[in-house]
């Protein structure tokens, strides 16, 4: 099962079939093991990692340090929730040191993500104080290097 | 006009006896070729993993830059120690019995130089890694294959070394996990081997560079078996495991006599192993395993796909269990294993290594090497399974 779960990290494109020759497991048994983790939300989503800068396509990112009141009975939970409801909010942790909500907002421009901060996220009642970094360049992603993919430079026949 | 002197040849009659290597002119034909997908590499296709190429590059930066120890930095040959101790339950002394070389090659060489005198036999299993025999002869020795064959799955049997030995045999020369055909060896049949080791009185010589790439099977060092360290040179390296080919790191480990005769060789001729590799090679013993177990579990996904689909297209191969490669059989082409190649590169645009490089028993055979990515490994499948269509008799 975890051998089927990190080839599908790795690319999710795989199929059933190859990934069935690939750990020497029945193809039923894979397909089984995929819709069940779906079905549990072992797998949240398949997704693609995509180089934006390549299209030219301006993308705005920042990540937004958020110190918030913990409440009563649901500690953080209740407030993050308020939070990663909005679609703004693309990821958000919980976080130890000297804020407590790690919150990536994404947006078109510098203005929407700027807007999204000081109308919906500091004013919830519970939020003490935000700090924005906004992005300024993707040297990684998900484990991706952006740019060139790493891979050694082989002699093409070596006994 | 010759600048040798008058009837002398330039060049030693001991290399001229030694063949040149069959895929040099499969190089000049890569050359000028476009879009060729290469089945053919020796080595891994990971970039060592970070961590380790930045302790090299912290070495540099530290201005280690200078000579070492001819046995290699004492600090390596200790974490070496305790690796073959957790490995392999063995007791190596770090200040005696362990040598830091130039990659298994270096070892390879070393080894046989230390124990031949002139004419002493040394038996290899064919086929084998190209460098056993000429270098076997560059010692002065005279190599003995024994053959191994596909039906038994390329394992060389202790009854079939019994029948080559003969007064002038002094070494066997073992490879497994095997380049080329990705056979292992079991712990039955290596006790058997070490048992004729014992009542010949030989030495063994046990290259066990792909140890840690085996698949579903645990390997059993040479070494580690009754009464066989004391008969039993080890020669391991960095280069599969870490992928750390072009670092030129490996080790061989023996009783002391062994390694001291060893040494001799290598202060004159090497001196040292390049400090850098060295201090790179302990960052990757000391951090390195789970990088390790994450390449053998590609490698090993890699692999059933490359073996499904070799089957798959009529070029039959059985199960290889360790290394990176498959040693599918062409028979079913009526092709020598050179023409197959030649073919296959000219007509298909996949290269591969002809089996019979590495030595008579390996003919009617091709090496394919799966440490390439799994886009190019199903691609190769396909250009193959055309060629193979096209090239079938009967």
């Amino acid at each position: 099962m975890k051998e089927i779960l990190r080839i599908l990290e790795k690319d999710a494109r795989k199929t059933p079939q190859q990934i069935a020759t690939m750990t020497g497991t029945p193809v039923e048994q894979v397909k089984e093991a995929i819709k069940k983790a779906e079905n549990d939300r072992t797998i949240l989503k398949y997704k693609t990692v995509v180089n934006w800068d390549k299209l030219g396509e301006e993308q705005v990112r920042a990540l937004v340090e958020v110190r918030v009141v913990p409440q009563r009975d649901v500690g953080f939970d209740s407030i993050a929730e308020r939070i990663y409801r909005f679609p703004e909010a693309r990821s958000v942790y919980l976080v130890s040191g000297t804020y407590d909500l790690a919150v990536l907002v994404e947006g078109a421009t510098m203005q929407e993500v700027a807007s999204f901060v000081s109308q919906k996220l500091a004013p919830l009642e519970s939020v003490q104080g935000t700090v924005t970094h906004f992005l300024l360049k993707r040297y990684k992603e998900d484990g991706e290097i952006i740019g060139v993919e790493e891979r050694p430079k082989r002699v093409p026949l070596m006994p | 006009m010759s600048i040798a002197p008058e009837g002398r040849n330039l060049i030693s009659k001991q290399v001229r006896g030694i063949s040149p290597s069959g895929i040099r002119k499969f190089f000049d034909l890569l050359a000028s070729m476009e879009g060729v997908i290469s089945l053919g590499v020796g080595e891994p296709d990971f970039v060592t993993p970070w961590h380790i190429r930045e302790a090299g590059i912290y070495s540099l930066e530290q201005g280690c830059t200078a000579y070492t120890s001819n046995y290699g930095l004492l600090e390596l040959r200790q974490e070496l120690s305790s690796h073959l101790k957790h490995s392999y339950g063995l007791d190596y002394d770090p200040q005696r019995e362990l040598l830091i070389t130039v990659g298994v090659s270096e070892g390879i060489d070393l080894a046989l130089r230390a124990i031949l005198d002139p004419g002493d036999e040394v038996i290899v299993h064919d086929p084998s890694y190209v460098s056993y025999i000429p270098c076997t002869i560059l010692a002065g020795g005279v190599p003995v294959p024994v053959a191994t064959s596909f039906e038994d799955e390329f394992k060389v049997r202790a009854e079939d070394i019994e029948r080559h030995i003969t007064p002038r045999t002094k070494a066997i020369l073992l490879g497994y996990p095997n380049n080329p055909t990705g056979a292992v060896m079991d712990k039955e049949e290596l006790l058997k081997i070490a048992d004729v080791a014992k009542r010949h009185n030989l030495l063994v010589i046990s290259d066990e560079v792909y140890d840690r790439l085996v698949y579903g099977v645990k390997h059993t060092c040479f070494a580690s078996l009754p009464e066989m360290k004391e008969r039993t040179i080890l020669l391991n390296g960095f280069s599969k495991a870490y992928a750390m080919t072009g670092w030129r790191i490996g080790y061989a480990a023996a009783r002391v006599e062994i390694i001291e005769a060893m040494v001799k060789v290598h202060q004159y001729t090497m001196l040292c192993t390049p400090v850098m590799a060295q201090k790179a090679a302990i960052e990757a013993l000391r951090s390195g395993q789970a990088e390790v177990e994450n390449m053998v579990e590609e490698y090993d996904q890699r692999r059933r796909i490359m073996v499904k689909g070799l089957n798959e297209i009529g070029l039959t191969c059985f199960e290889p269990k360790g290394a990176f490669y498959a040693f599918p059989s062409i028979k079913s082409t009526g092709l020598s294993s050179d023409e197959f190649a030649e073919k296959l590169l000219r007509e298909a645009k996949v290269a591969v290594i002809p089996g019979s490089t590495f030595g008579r028993c390996g003919e009617g055979h091709i090496r394919c090497c799966y440490a390439t990515s799994l886009p190019e490994i199903e691609e190769a499948l396909e250009r193959m399974a055309k060629f193979v269509a096209r090239h079938r008799t009967g």
